[in-house]
């Protein structure tokens, strides 16, 4: 699994897990906590409802609450670096159980974007390649292709994946439900006009070792 | 009845079988679906990834078309089958409700394509109008083959009630066990209604994705399940295509659309439902005692 790796160590012997204040970013917090939706982040009581509720974060490396709690104390490198934030599937089961009401999927979105914008992923990593992918595919099509997308996200993490995942889409062919047509909406320009701003350049930018 | 149809992008592709088993059923239902005129993307949970203002503006395009192409200044149902939709639609009328300067925004947004947006939508699951606006009455005379024996886990899956369903319960949904009911299935007891399918997470990273899914087929196949009724098309296709290493006994649960299961209750014929398209086979035999499954 590509986790990228806080400390660059695997191996047995000890390494330091305690954070020093040198590393902190003390604009970090108010930088997330202003973003819409991320504002109830600093009312986080961390009792760890999320983490319970939370279906995937048995395969975290830090916990929604760590996350919060990082977040809030400015430890910027550490949450922006993490695997957790990829893992977040969206499906808001912390943000309804919060008692503080904290959108916690909200604040998972703000950091993604945060650490795509500053290329803190792996070069390659599929979760960011496939929103970046999806993202340039509606913005010149108005409409999202599966079949052309799946192929897009191969190629680009790992042209292998065509290989392995070939009976799978063979079989979805024969049923139809994956193809190469490029849906399209007729006024394309309109996204165009709509979203303005350029597509961000896939920023590929590999995270130090 | 008269309702704006959004299909969004997968019931194009992967999630074909849902818009043929949607539209028959409806039509039978009596509900008119009239498809939203040059729809869009509604920017899933990628767009809400990469920009933010980007994913609002992709969702507004649609709510405001569906308010042009109804311009008698009345409510719109816009219908969504897809969950994300269904949720990404809501979560942008959301946040123009919340945040006034946004909607300001906004708004300067959609003059640059000519479209204004009032607030009139009211996005709608396909659920939801066939339970509460046709109906359990109507749809309990419609049924022509009762599905007998067939034990259906319902499976709702995460978007579609949360954080935002007006019309059902976010920890117990129970819509679809009713419309189940109504058509004659029997329903079995199982707590992972909405436990998330993992979303993108089989083709991205696999080996969490593939084990959230195995998972809940486990545990429908445990509590007896032999179909997995399902409301979203990305729940059904991770369902329909990780069911892989199964536990040494179980027979697969084949996760099919609840319109899927409605249609066949309503003598609409297997292939108009798009039950062709499974992976995971699913036969049932009307004329008696099986409600089993073949893989």
């Amino acid at each position: 699994m590509a986790t990228p790796s806080r400390n660059g160590d695997t191996g047995q012997r000890w390494v330091r897990r305690v954070q020093y204040e040198s590393g902190l970013d003390p604009g970090f917090p108010d930088s997330i906590a202003k973003l819409r939706g991320a504002e109830n982040l600093l009312g986080c009581i961390q009792c760890g409802t999320c983490v319970g509720a939370c279906p995937v974060s048995p395969y975290m490396d830090l916990s929604p609450r760590q996350i919060i709690a990082m977040t809030r104390a400015g430890f910027k490198d550490d949450v922006l670096g993490c695997f957790t934030i990829w893992l977040c599937a969206s499906c808001y089961a912390c943000a309804v159980a919060c008692p503080k009401q904290v959108q916690i999927t909200d604040v998972m979105y703000a950091l993604k974007r945060q650490a795509m914008l500053e290329g803190r992923h792996p070069k390659n990593f599929a979760v960011p390649t496939l929103a970046q992918e999806f993202y340039r595919q509606v913005w010149t099509h108005g409409r999202s292709s599966e079949g052309r997308l799946i192929m897009a996200l191969y190629a680009k993490v790992d042209p292998l994946l065509m290989v392995r995942n070939m009976v799978l889409g063979l079989r979805l062919v024969l049923r139809g439900r994956i193809g190469i047509k490029a849906e399209s909406i007729r006024d394309r320009a309109a996204v165009d006009k709509l979203l303005q701003e350029p597509p961000p350049s896939s920023k590929k930018k590999e995270v130090a070792a | 009845m008269n309702y704006l149809y959004y299909p969004g992008c997968s019931l194009r592709s992967s999630g074909r079988a849902y818009e043929e088993s949607l539209l028959p059923v409806m039509e039978a239902a009596g509900v008119d679906l009239q498809e939203l005129p040059d729809w869009n993307c509604c920017g899933a949970t990628s767009y809400m990834s990469v920009d933010e203002r980007a994913a609002v503006q992709l969702a507004l395009r649609n709510l405001a078309l569906a308010e042009k192409s109804r311009d008698d200044g009345g409510p719109v149902n816009l219908v969504a089958p897809c969950a994300a939709c269904y949720l990404v639609l809501q979560k942008a009328q959301h946040r123009i409700a919340d945040y006034p300067d946004y909607a300001a925004v906004a708004k300067q947004d959609l003059a640059r394509v000519d479209l204004t947006y009032e607030g009139r939508v009211k996005v709608r699951h396909p659920l939801d109008v066939l339970v509460n606006d046709v109906g359990l009455d109507r749809i309990r005379r419609l049924v022509q083959h009762p599905l007998r024996d067939l034990k259906v886990a319902c499976y709702y899956g995460c978007q579609l009630v949360r954080p935002y369903s007006e019309f059902d319960d976010r920890d117990d949904p129970k819509t679809m066990d009713l419309l189940m009911e109504a058509v004659g299935a029997t329903v079995v007891d199982w707590p992972l209604k909405t436990r998330c399918c993992g979303g993108m997470l089989p083709g991205t990273i696999r080996e969490v994705g593939v084990r959230l899914n195995e998972l809940l087929v486990e545990e429908a196949a445990r509590r007896g399940a032999t179909v997995l009724a399902t409301a979203c098309p990305l729940c059904q296709f991770n369902l329909d295509t990780q069911q892989k290493r199964r536990p040494e006994g179980y027979k697969p649960v084949p996760p099919v659309f609840f319109t899927q299961l409605v249609g066949l209750a309503f003598g609409i014929p297997r292939r108009r439902l798009g039950l062709h398209r499974q992976m995971v086979a699913f036969e049932h035999d009307f004329a008696g005692s099986t409600g089993g499954s073949r893989g």
